[in-house]
């Protein structure tokens, strides 16, 4: 990367200058989701008032979730196919442990927890000791896990979600100052934003996973402990799933394919954030706008009439479109 | 970097070139645990009823072929997630202008292809002039069609004539037709890569795609010509479905899981998803463990949660059992 010295030019242009450049260095996903954002709440004035945002947040605040862990992955350069089976199998594997007792709440997110640990350490170890690359482990993963999830309940999940479990997915908590309503989902990707920005963006963990995206071989030659890396990546992003699932669980409830498609809505969430595939590139406060964009559009075809088949069309011209643009810039700049 | 299967020109060393990938010491193996586990768990019948060993090549047919153009796409260093839905828009394309009626029939399988050929230049068009990495473009691809197709359609519809059930139900002599059009299309495939200046410059381009460039291999062409090959195989795939099913319908694709596993099997028979390196024969091997699998569980009678339960290990293990060898990191 080589930068430019501008040579110094008189008062006003180069301020305007200097304010352009900083525009430019914006990722493009905040004036994307900003332009859609608008064109939603035009077309429903609801999504101009607070609970309004509120609302929309407490939506996309799951996606945001699975997208920080996918973003991981895909930053360390591999794919985690296995977090849609992770979600069913966090909201199937819930409502068989709750047996409607909302005294086992507690436990039954910690076994969760407990098996999102096992599910991705499996993975981490499958691609860094087998050498199986991650888009087949995580694929066979994903079979296994949804196989599981299903076998549990035996086809047809039983029982239902407690209301202090769904607390979590769709709650709202009461009287917070200066809000009002302040939705428990959001409150839980703030959570997990700041610790996985701390992880990423200002601990050395950040860095060394964008080495082994980077160049692999070069990471190693420099120290870094690939594999423990790449366990951890892994890790991190079934954690991430297990903790979207349960808000997803308590947001929309019960189903054998609550989770069927979210592996790809998440790569897709994180490329549209400006990650790179394939490794390299990354950043945690845009993958989780990329996923507020992805579920905006969402809004925006839904309001516009659109049929939900249309809107799957809709979000694979728009994949292509990004994608296609920041790669036809970057190649002009070569 | 080294790549297996380069072409050969001499005569004598034809036959050498066919060398036997690996993984069917894997079929063999898997053939005979799950022999010795018909034979004592369960009921026995698959040594003695011909007709279940014929049905494992059968149930190999559909997802052979699309594997077959899986595996070009793969060793050109590309992928293509769109085929299920390609398989299904021919499924319900095909019974549609047929409508029951034999003279339709050229009129659909032309209609099909011509459809084959575009979804297959968009995906290579989009891959090599846009530069979007074919995993996005492809997944782009896929959920376009699938937009298209339930938009369109929402249940069965139409149906294929009598005689063109032939495809999927007919045999020449003993031999099923569907088995030999799989094995036609897995020589086709393994020709066009051994045999062909295609073939040599598609293991370039998947080898290393600046070296191939910069020796005057016309990159963007190749890989646009494998999308397509890849695209018409689905085609081909599609058209055995409905011929089977008898009529089409827009989940006939997803639900046979044909994205996922072909590239599963292509992997499994040793093609390496960093492209480069593989072959169609082992692809089929990949392809004969799935359909004994299938046949085994079903003669056993293995709860279908459970089936993909193991399914999923062992797609894991038998990728492992090669790749554990090697030195090189993955991600």
């Amino acid at each position: 990367m080589t930068t430019t010295t501008i040579p110094k030019s008189s008062g006003g242009a180069n301020f305007v200058g200097a304010l352009w450049r900083e525009i430019k260095r914006i990722p493009p996903v905040y004036p994307v989701f900003l332009v859609i954002f608008l064109a939603v709440s035009y077309l429903n004035p609801t999504y101009q008032t607070l609970p309004g945002i509120f609302s929309f947040l407490r939506r996309a605040a799951p996606m945001a979730i699975l997208t920080i862990g996918e973003m991981m992955v895909l930053v360390s350069g591999g794919f985690d196919l296995s977090i849609g089976s992770i979600v069913t199998l966090v909201t199937i594997g819930s409502s068989m442990t709750l047996h409607n007792d909302p005294n086992l709440a507690l436990s039954s997110i910690l076994l969760m927890y407990g098996i999102g640990i096992v599910i991705g350490l499996t993975n981490g170890l499958i691609v860094s000791f087998l050498r199986v690359p991650s888009l087949i482990a995580t694929l066979g993963m994903a079979l296994l896990v949804k196989g599981a999830a299903l076998y549990w309940c035996g086809g047809a999940p039983k029982g239902y979600f407690t209301d202090n479990w769904r607390f979590l997915g769709r709650g709202f908590f009461e009287n917070v100052p200066l809000v009002g309503q302040f939705p428990a989902s959001l409150l839980i990707l703030i959570i997990v934003a700041v610790i996985t920005f701390y992880v990423f963006h200002r601990a050395n963990f950040g860095k060394e996973v964008l080495a082994i995206g980077d160049n692999v071989r070069a990471a190693q030659l420099s120290g870094v402990k690939v594999h423990r890396v790449r366990i951890l990546v892994f890790l991190i992003s079934a954690l991430c799933a297990v903790t979207g699932g349960i808000l997803i669980g308590g947001y929309g409830g019960i189903g054998t394919n609550v989770g069927e498609g979210l592996e790809m809505q998440a790569i897709a969430a994180a490329v549209v954030g400006g990650t790179l595939l394939l490794g390299g590139k990354g950043s945690v406060p845009d993958a989780i706008f990329g996923a507020f964009t992805l579920e905006a559009l969402f809004s925006l075809l839904n309001l516009l009439g659109l049929p939900k088949p249309y809107r799957d069309a809709v979000q694979g011209l728009i994949i292509i479109g990004a994608v296609a643009y920041v790669s036809l810039r970057t190649r002009g700049k070569r | 970097m080294s790549t297996t299967a380069a072409p050969v020109s001499k005569p004598q060393s034809f036959f050498k070139s066919i060398h036997i990938p690996p993984i069917f010491y894997f079929v063999i193996g898997i053939f005979v645990i799950g022999m010795i586990l018909d034979q004592t768990a369960g009921s026995g019948d698959i040594l003695k009823n011909p007709v279940i060993l014929t049905n494992v090549f059968v149930r190999s047919v559909a997802l052979g072929i699309v594997a077959v153009g899986q595996t070009f796409v793969i060793i050109g260093g590309s992928i293509d997630l769109s085929v299920a839905f390609t398989i299904s828009i021919t499924s319900v394309m095909t019974s549609l202008i047929m409508h029951g009626d034999p003279a339709n029939v050229p009129t659909a399988v032309a209609a099909v292809i011509l459809i084959g050929i575009v979804i297959g230049l968009a995906n290579g068009l989009i891959i090599t002039k846009l530069g979007v990495n074919s995993f996005i473009a492809t997944l782009g691809m896929a959920l376009i069609l699938r937009g298209i197709l339930y938009a369109a359609f929402a249940n069965f519809i139409g149906s294929v004539p009598r005689s063109f059930e032939t495809l999927g139900y007919g045999t020449i002599g003993p031999v099923p037709i569907s088995i030999i059009v799989l094995l036609l299309v897995v020589v086709v495939g393994w020709l066009l890569l051994t045999r062909t200046k295609l073939g040599a410059h598609l293991y370039g381009v998947g080898g290393n795609k600046e070296v191939a460039r910069l020796s005057g291999v016309r990159t963007d062409r190749v890989l646009i010509a494998a999308h397509i090959f890849c695209a018409v195989t689905a085609v081909l795939t599609g058209l055995f479905v409905v011929s089977r099913l008898r009529s089409g319908a827009p989940w006939v694709g997803t639900d046979g899981l044909y994205d996922l596993e072909s590239i599963a099997t292509t992997v499994i028979g040793g093609t390496a998803l960093s492209g480069g390196k593989g072959g169609v024969w082992g692809t089929l091997g990949g392809v004969l463990i799935f359909g004994i699998i299938d046949t085994v569980f079903n003669q056993l009678g293995v709860d279908p949660f459970l089936k993909n339960i193991l399914k999923g290990a062992i797609i894991v293990l038998a990728v492992a059992s090669y790749t554990i060898r090697s030195k090189q990191e993955v991600a």
